[in-house]
């Protein structure tokens, strides 16, 4: 254990911009894909498109991209700005399925008393549809900063400084110490960030949790006995979402 | 009343796959009254309902209101001048109930201060506990979410009220109480309301009219629930209506009822009781202190014996009750006889079943 403590500066470097290049493509991600998936979801024609190319972009190899791309952008090739470019492509991929999935997850009648209410579409989207779409949104999310975090490493086989570099140099060098570091700091990082997003969702949807209650008492719901019970409310977008959504399909193509 | 709130002119409603929904559509609603639209499933109550706040565009024909075509309105401002209540209550589940009950005002751009203040005076007005203001609408009962689906209706004060079968999820007995209150803010707010239901019971009990649609989106008949009961206008409306119709359009007389003078007032032991003679079958009815009836002692039967068994129920008649309510209290008595209670509750007599009969007789007589 000589390793570590001479590196402090550099693991905390790496961490540093392993985390940038991992959240700021979901950042860019989400905001491309909600106005792609809220019209997805609008849509009987655009929605297969939509979901189908997704899923087409995401069987594109990592590395071609990371060595393509910076053909296509005229960067150099250990510019981190392939890795973001890259990488907001990957989460797109994910986000506009589950953000269409989300939006079409809000009930169909709350939709309609909005719009009965007198919400301008607009007015509609930010205040109704976009929360209420976030259970089931959050879940896609925690999936591409899980992806991403493990993606990033792969840059580091053509140069690009992340935590990834600390397995590339430790195998040169032989230090296993350094790559040993390298998994525990990236399987950390994963972990924190995915419970993080948890955490800000249960805030976000405390309206989901029969006992919870405007007003910043889900805080000490968190800790009570029945915890267990308000983490799986919290993820429950996740399981039951996908099941709404095809009988909502079901019943689409039943009455097409 | 001279003046037409809502007016439907020879509207058509055809939906892009061919269904005629409503089918050249001609009716006014007064101003201040309660109008039912009643009708089997599917045969376009909703649609009309939602023509007149744009959320459906007529194919042909126009909808007014206050005179004004309401495609001349722009949609958002027109649904903010128009309280929506619909079956499921619809409530935002990411709002509180006052958040929820101050949605219009906020959106009309009121303060959030006065728009909450004035959510919180509704909560009043519809019977809910203030309390409730805080919780979200997953925390309440079916009842109470359909309480605050009318107070958010109510916020922003709209002349107009659109109800599509606002109760008809709730138990007979909640739909009961918000009937009640229904009529209770009709009179005292003064609104135009259009209430969709396809029970029967529930138009007769709110309209001032009554629109009964049949299959295919035509409208069969637009009258006063009365002569739609008493004188349907074809086959399809007295089929809708039904075979309680005689029963039902009972609720509209209210001939006098003589009280037969069967009752005469007893002590014994401590409580006091009426009747018993051979002119009540020897039934005797049970009073407490103050007059009111408390059960029916079957023959034979002594003070002191358990009147649980034969409580008087609900249904007690009151003088210039309708001839239904006089019926039904006498049928719905275990000794056969309808217990007469005044004002105050107390029992002023009983009514024969053949007294009832006998002033139903009579009040077809004036009728005809
Ligand atoms: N968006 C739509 N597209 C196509 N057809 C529709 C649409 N909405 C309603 N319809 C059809 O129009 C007809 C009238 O529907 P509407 O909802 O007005 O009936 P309703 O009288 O309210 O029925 P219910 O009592 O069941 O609520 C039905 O045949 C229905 O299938
Ligand atoms: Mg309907």
């Amino acid at each position: 254990m000589t390793w570590l403590p001479d590196n402090v500066d550099l693991v905390l470097r790496l961490t540093g911009t392993h985390l940038f290049q991992s959240v700021l493509p979901v950042v860019l991600g989400l905001l491309i894909s909600i106005p792609l998936a809220r019209l997805a979801a609008g849509s009987r024609w655009v929605r297969p498109l939509m979901v189908n190319g997704a899923a087409l972009l995401y069987t594109i190899p990592s590395l071609t991209l990371f060595v393509v791309l910076p053909v296509v952008l005229g960067t150099r090739i250990t510019s981190i700005v392939n890795v973001i470019v890259a990488l907001t492509i990957y989460v797109v991929a994910i986000l506009v399925r589950s953000c269409t999935d989300a939006f079409r997850s809000v009930d169909r009648s709350v939709l309609q008393a909005a719009t009965a209410m007198g919400h301008t579409p607009w007015q509609r989207f930010w205040a109704v549809e976009l929360p209420l779409a976030v259970p089931v949104m959050l879940a896609g999310v925690r999936t591409a900063v899980v992806a991403n975090i493990s993606m990033v490493s792969v840059g580091a086989v053509i140069g690009i400084q992340s935590l990834g570099t600390l397995f590339t140099d430790g195998l040169r060098r032989g230090i296993a110490e350094e790559i040993l570091v390298g998994v525990v700091v990236t399987v950390v990082l994963a972990v924190g960030l995915d419970q993080i997003l948890r955490l800000t969702g249960l805030v976000l949807t405390r309206w989901q949790r029969p006992g919870g209650r405007a007003g910043g008492r889900a805080g000490g719901r968190r800790r009570d006995p029945r915890g267990g019970r308000s983490d799986s409310a919290g993820t429950a977008g996740t399981g039951p979402a996908p099941d709404t959504t095809a009988g909502r399909i079901a019943a689409t193509g039943g009455g097409a | 009343m001279g003046n037409h709130a809502i007016s439907f002119r020879d509207v058509r409603k055809t939906y892009p796959d061919g269904t005629t929904a409503v089918d050249d559509l001609s009716l006014d609603v007064p101003e201040g009254s309660l109008t039912v639209f009643v009708g089997p499933s599917g045969c376009g109550k909703t649609t009309s309902l939602r023509m007149i706040n744009r959320m459906v565009e007529p194919t042909s024909g126009t909808v007014e209101v206050n005179g004004q075509d309401v495609s001349s309105v722009p949609e958002a401002r027109l649904r903010r001048s128009m309280g929506y209540v619909m079956q499921a209550s619809g409530l935002l589940p990411h709002r509180t109930v006052l958040e929820n009950i101050a949605t219009v005002p906020r959106l009309l751009g009121r303060s959030k201060r006065e728009s909450r203040e004035r959510a919180e005076s509704l909560l009043e007005t519809i019977g809910l506990d203030r309390d409730l203001g805080g919780r979200y609408p997953s925390q309440l009962s079916g009842g109470q979410q359909q309480r605050v689906g009318v107070a958010r209706a109510l916020a922003a004060d709209p002349p107009v009220l659109l109800m599509d079968e606002p109760f008809s999820a709730v138990d007979p007995v909640v739909r009961a109480d918000l009937q009640r209150e229904l009529l209770d803010l009709k009179q005292r707010l003064n609104k135009t309301i259009v209430f969709v239901t396809h029970d029967m019971d529930e138009a007769v009990l709110l309209g001032d009219r009554v629109a009964v649609f049949a299959t295919g989106g035509r409208l069969a008949q637009y009258a006063p629930p009365e002569q739609v009961l008493r004188a349907p206008a074809d086959q399809f409306v007295s089929d809708f209506v039904g075979r309680d119709r005689g029963f039902r359009a009972l609720s509209f007389d209210s001939h006098e009822v003589a009280l037969s003078g069967v009752l005469s007032r007893n002590h014994e032991g401590e409580t006091t009781v009426l009747g018993g003679s051979e002119a009540t079958g020897g039934w005797t009815l049970e009073v407490d202190a103050a007059g009111r009836p408390v059960g029916w002692l079957a023959p034979g039967e002594s003070d002191g014996a358990d009147t649980s068994a034969h409580r008087v129920g609900g249904s007690l008649y009151r003088p210039g009750g309708s001839l239904r309510s006089a019926l039904d209290a006498a049928l719905s008595s275990p000794s056969g006889l309808a217990v007469a209670v005044d004002d105050s509750g107390r029992v002023r007599g009983v009514l024969r079943p053949q007294d009832v009969l006998a002033a139903i007789e009579q009040a077809r007589g004036a009728r005809s």
